[in-house]
């Protein structure tokens, strides 16, 4: 059993939210963007519309391309943002590995909620900036 | 009244328990007896109607009961403008809450709803062993569950708990202990004249607090750390002091996180920091009533692995509304938003509320039977030169799909059965090729029909175009879905 406290924790712990506040982690700490997916269930679907940008707060996720693994994801990764913020359905299945536990940010609200948080905004970029990296590190 | 005084379902074995005598349990109690499966239901209330036995504590709803409407009031398409009623199979039995209005306003009262709850009841001959408190459980080693209770063990193979979000719960602010919950805010408004009222929470409860006290309180306060989410967490009935701070009448609500609240002599004061609009803020206050939410009394339910979502509050629940898969332990009524489901475009469930969670208690029950009791419920046959002109229809009138938007979706199988199941548990578990339709809308509120052809394995998902009166069974809809099938 968690409280508001207990989520707030988690939160701070996360690179992706550092250097916030306790009045900002509260807001953020939304309890109806508290998510659990049981091992096995699929969190993000593909070719699905309408989906959200999730931090994994504990747990294991697999990025799937029907039975081929992509990556793993753990605490403190965060995916649905690129299907998110282009308005297109996510082009892999995030699949829960373990007993996952996430914040969820509705799509609608993640663009007001980047905005409201900036320092949250520049850690996805630096996320966004590896990641673009590692991907042309690996064509080169 | 049915049950009272004849203590009905007394200790033992039976298939399945039900606790809860609220909304939920007697809509899965119906839903169970209508498949013919034996089960008990205990409450610890000595009447029917749950938290409307109590709440909302000024008295008015916020869901309508519409009395003149296009279509027969003992159809199924009825349940669409019955947003309070518990849903039935025999059309006698539909729209039980119509006898509880009067033309005075679409909303029943706390005690009409508490009214109409118990007719239900007692017209389906439901039968709840009253004054029996549910204490603890525990799991056989043959798997099978017993509840211990004030009148002795229970013991079956499935459990239904309808318990309600109903125990107060504050959120950890130093001081708040020292402030009522608003399940123990004064009924009597009188006891708030010419004060000023600072209120904890932003959402239906404190709002109602708020509303209910504008004619009383010299100043109303509302705060939290979020910004109000007009019609999803605030239902139209209670914005009347979100006007009156829009409008600047008086009324303030604010984005703060509260740091503390301080009694002084005569009164509060409390100490909070702004969110959206940074800045430290000192107020004082006469009254200060935490409308902060409930929590489901899960008990000891955690101990047989029942997880929790929304700050411990809701059990998480898979998509048929169990703890886990196969655990046997269901969950009916408003603890069934714990199955967020797809939450497409962020748009929730109308679990928490009777429209939404009823249908839930009754595919819950079909599964419950199925799954565990082998019981195969039945299902009505749709012929192939009608699929299209079915789904049509379902998508313009099903009352499942509306209330439950991108949730429950109208499934028709290869063999012509069909079924109204949760869509994320369609779309993620192997099914021969088949097809699904859902009512959904989008973040710029359009509603439009989605449809999802499974075929060779995969699910495709088409999403048809929004209708302006809401009415998809036009030529052009045709054309389009006879193409998609």
């Amino acid at each position: 059993m968690s409280n508001g406290d207990e989520i707030v924790n988690s939160l701070r712990g996360l690179a992706l939210f550092s250097g916030l506040g306790q009045p900002e982690l509260e807001q953020i700490a939304d309890p109806e963007w508290e998510r659990r997916f049981p091992a096995g269930e699929r969190v993000l679907r593909r070719g699905l519309s309408g989906s959200g940008f999730y931090v994994i707060l504990d747990g294991e996720a697999a990025v799937r391309i029907d039975e081929n693994e992509l990556s793993r994801l753990r605490r403190g990764d965060f995916f649905g943002e690129v299907s998110t913020l282009l308005g297109a359905a996510p082009t892999a299945d995030i699949v829960a590995e373990s007993p996952l536990h996430c914040l969820e940010v509705p799509g609608p609200d993640l663009e007001k909620f980047l905005l409201a948080h900036p320092r949250v905004m520049l850690e996805v970029l630096k996320t966004e900036a590896r990641r673009l990296q590692d991907a042309l590190a690996w064509r080169g | 009244m049915a049950g009272l005084g004849e203590r009905p379902n007394p200790p033992g074995d039976y298939p399945v328990v039900v606790v809860g005598s609220g909304p939920g349990g007697l809509q899965a109690s119906y839903s169970l007896s209508r498949l013919g499966v034996e089960h008990a239901v205990i409450s610890q209330d000595d009447s029917p109607g749950g938290m409307f036995r109590l709440f909302p504590i000024y008295e008015r709803l916020l869901s309508w009961t519409k009395l003149e409407t296009p279509c027969p009031v003992d159809s199924r398409e009825y349940e669409w403008y019955d947003h309070n009623s518990l849903i039935a199979d025999e059309p006698e039995q539909r729209g039980v809450m119509r006898d509880f209005m009067s033309r005075t306003f679409m909303v029943p009262s706390r005690e009409d709803m508490e009214g109409g709850l118990a007719a239900f009841a007692e017209r389906t001959g439901l039968q709840v062993r009253y004054g029996c408190t549910w204490e603890s459980t525990r799991r056989e080693d043959d798997g099978s569950l017993v509840l211990t209770t004030t009148d002795g063990e229970y013991r079956c193979r499935a459990a239904v708990f309808a318990l309600g979000v109903t125990t107060a719960w504050k959120s950890p602010i130093p001081g708040i202990e020292e402030v009522p919950h608003y399940a123990q805010a004064s009924r009597d408004r009188e006891a708030y004249r010419g004060k000023r009222v600072f209120i904890v929470g932003k959402r239906n409860s404190a709002f109602e607090l708020a509303d209910g006290l504008e004619e009383w309180a010299s100043k109303i306060v509302l705060a939290s750390p979020r910004p109000v989410a007009v019609l999803s967490s605030v239902r139209a009935r209670y914005l009347q002091p979100y006007e009156d701070w829009t409008l600047g009448g008086g009324t303030v609500v604010l984005d703060a996180a509260i740091e503390r609240v301080e009694r002084r002599s005569g009164g509060f004061h409390i100490v909070a920091e702004g969110t959206t609009r940074p800045g430290r803020l000192e107020l004082e206050a006469d009254e200060v009533i935490a409308a902060t939410g409930f929590t489901t009394p899960l008990r000891d339910l955690g101990k047989l692995g029942v997880q929790t979502v929304s700050q411990g509050r809701i059990p998480a629940l898979t998509n048929f509304w169990e703890s886990e898969k196969g655990s046997g332990i269901f969950f009916a009524g408003n603890a069934s938003q714990g199955a967020a489901g797809l939450r497409k475009h962020g748009v929730g469930s109308s679990s928490p509320a009777v429209h939404g969670f009823r249908y839930n208690a009754r595919v819950m029950a079909r599964r419950l039977a199925e799954t565990h009791l082998g019981v195969r419920a039945p299902r009505e046959r749709v012929k192939r030169g009608e699929l299209v002109s079915f789904l049509l229809q379902e998508l313009t009138s099903a009352p499942e799909l509306w209330a439950q938007k991108s949730y429950l979706a109208r499934v028709v199988w290869g063999s012509g059965e069909t079924d109204i199941l949760p869509l994320a548990d369609w779309l993620d578990r192997p099914r021969p090729d088949c097809v699904a339709v859902a009512v959904e809308e989008n973040a710029a509120g359009e509603i439009y029909p989605a449809v999802y052809v499974a075929s060779g394995g995969a699910v495709t998902e088409h999403l048809l175009d929004p209708q302006p009166l809401h009415d998809f069974r036009g030529a052009e809809y045709q054309r389009r879905l006879t193409e998609l099938l």
